[in-house]
């Protein structure tokens, strides 16, 4: 994903030269085109996270809009006060990009699992939260975010689901979430780059007779509520899926506008890491099997859910 | 007397209100920078109270923002808002917050109150004013506990590896921090060294000398491509006896007859 991100970000710039991307020292061979074309636009504030944030909150304070770039927690975690008091309270153009969402780092340890950030960011206000599933998602939700004055943050993953557009109309919009497969049984929302694993789960629901939508819910904040509440009055079951703790983030978010609106779904059930923190070694594909947000697992519990 | 003095008593005395009616603390930061703040807006600062966002303002950040009663009186006195607004700090329902919040005061840039966010706010809107070939300068005001935070200092690394010689901090060195003194706390000697070493240029004044701040205060950039800092030495509750050179008044809210003596003290200087 930081490939489109960067491809569809250069773009921008070539358009509009008050665009900066400010790095925390991060993103090795992915910038050096970037850099060369446009070295005015490119800023590298060494391994300082807070001074990053608070730099181009005063930058976008001045007119900027500046996007700031690293990986896992150390773009939101590390700095996520002046992310709260500067770039949102003032309601500055910053955009967050956090490339390595859940575990997409997932052999580097804990410090490199970006497993709370979307609860943690939602739960500020004044800040939009989009988490691609994609590489069209991706390039497209860069250039959304640029549009929105105000504080967001992007959540890209080292995984992508196939994203394409449904037609070359289709166009995409912050705060609305797309229907990638229509069903009629249950409808799993989904948030991120594991929309891979629930493609397939989706081929296996399929062949069994289970008729299952999907609904990729890329903006986090502000949620598509109408989605979510025709989702449930037309499937009846509503199942959340993110590489994320199941504490907040998109479950939580689904439940609470459910919940909120007196929608009560019939089957009612939240993927994600529900165990601490992973102290073992493995790859995204690994982990994920590990702590059964895996395809098989997905449909395995999907399938469980809907006859209990 | 001359304007800047008749600025800085005018303003520790609304502070001093403030902070009793309010039941406010940080009297003793606020009295320790009164008198930076009167000479910045009397003397130094290029600003339209008419026209508090003209593009071609200097931009003052108030970084150690525990001490927004100052700015908030220095604003009011020099125009930005009515004055008999000040009575509403600190009262349920205002928006003049207890810590610097820009939303609806015409005059705060920005919003401050953790420490160790507005250098590093400064760094952003120095580099703007770089990228767009402004002339403006960014003055920054700094608590001295406040370089106890990491954060201060990747924001001294970024302005000077970026020669941002329109940025200028200004250090209120009152010595003094919240619980004890910044030499017990968290030493800071050889404090103008390590601001050298970093590569700013720096220069120290008495903090409550309203000729040297004017003079060194007219001098920035001290040297081309550099950026600035001011290191004041100044007084902690700096106006009133008894409050003066203590940690007591970090904290304490000024009532009774402490209120009624303090008050006193201001009004006959």
């Amino acid at each position: 994903m930081r490939d489109h991100f960067i491809q569809r970000l250069t773009s921008l710039v070539q358009r509009d030269p008050n665009i900066l991307l400010i790095t925390g020292d991060l993103g090795f061979a992915v910038f050096d085109d970037f850099r060369k074309d446009y070295p005015d636009n490119f800023i590298n504030v060494g391994v300082a996270e807070q001074e990053m944030i608070g730099l181009a909150t005063g930058l976008a304070l001045e007119g900027k809009t500046t996007f700031t770039y690293s990986i896992a927690n150390f773009a939101t975690l590390r700095c996520l006060e002046q992310i709260r008091n500067d770039a949102a309270y003032h309601g500055a153009n910053v955009n967050v990009v956090c490339i390595g969402g859940g575990f997409s780092y997932g052999p580097l340890g804990i410090s490199h699992h970006a497993t709370e950030d979307l609860t943690i960011l939602r739960s500020i206000p004044d800040i939009t939260v989009v988490a691609p599933c994609g590489y069209w998602e991706t390039m497209e939700a860069t250039e959304a975010i640029v549009k929105i004055k105000g504080t967001c943050y992007l959540r890209l993953d080292k995984s992508a689901g196939a994203d394409k557009p449904h037609n070359d109309n289709e166009i995409f919009q912050i705060g609305k979430a797309r229907k990638i497969r229509e069903g009629s049984d249950c409808t799993i929302i989904v948030t991120g780059g594991i929309l891979e694993e629930v493609l397939l789960a989706y081929e296996t629901l399929t062949s069994e007779g289970i008729s299952t939508r999907i609904l990729n819910m890329h903006t986090i904040k502000p949620i598509d509520e109408s989605a979510i509440m025709t989702a449930c009055a037309e499937t009846g079951a509503i199942i959340t899926v993110e590489e994320h703790t199941v504490y907040g983030g998109l479950g939580g978010s689904v439940a609470e506008v459910l919940m909120y609106s007196n929608t009560v779904p019939k089957k009612f059930l939240c993927i994600g890491l529900e165990a601490g923190f992973s102290s073992i070694v493995g790859s995204q594909a690994y982990l994920r099997q590990h702590y059964r947000l895996d395809a098989s697992s997905i449909a395995e519990r999907v399938r469980s859910l809907l006859k209990g | 007397m001359s304007a800047a003095k008749e600025l800085a008593k005018k303003v520790r005395i609304h502070a001093l209100k403030m902070a009793n009616s309010g039941g406010a603390a940080h009297t003793g930061s606020s009295f320790s920078i009164a008198d930076i703040l009167a000479v910045l807006y009397t003397d130094i600062l290029q600003k339209n109270s008419q026209d508090p966002n003209d593009d071609q303002r200097d931009r003052f950040v108030l970084s150690k923002g525990h001490a927004a009663a100052v700015l908030y009186a220095t604003l009011a006195e020099t125009g930005f808002f009515p004055i008999n607004k000040l009575s509403t700090h600190y009262q349920d329902g205002s928006d003049l917050c207890g810590h610097a919040s820009h939303r609806g005061i015409p005059g705060v840039e920005v919003s401050t109150g953790s420490l160790g966010h507005g250098l590093n706010l400064a760094t952003g809107m120095a580099l703007a004013a770089k990228i767009d070939q402004k002339k403006h300068r960014i003055f920054t005001l700094l608590s001295d506990g406040e370089c106890d935070e990491g954060s201060t200092w990747e924001a001294v690394l970024f302005a000077a590896h970026h020669h941002l010689d329109n940025l200028i901090a200004i250090i209120d060195y009152n010595k003094i921090q919240s619980l004890d003194t910044v030499a017990d706390t968290l030493a800071l000697e050889p404090f103008a060294d390590k601001w050298r070493s970093f590569g700013w240029q720096v220069h120290e004044v008495d903090g409550h000398n309203h000729h040297q701040l004017q003079s060194e205060l007219s001098s920035v950039p001290l040297e081309p491509e550099c950026p600035s800092v001011i290191i004041c030495h100044t007084v902690k509750g700096k106006g009133v006896s008894f409050m003066e050179n203590t940690v007591l008044w970090h904290y304490r809210i000024p009532k009774g007859d402490e209120y009624v003596t303090a008050l006193k003290e201001l009004e006959d200087q």
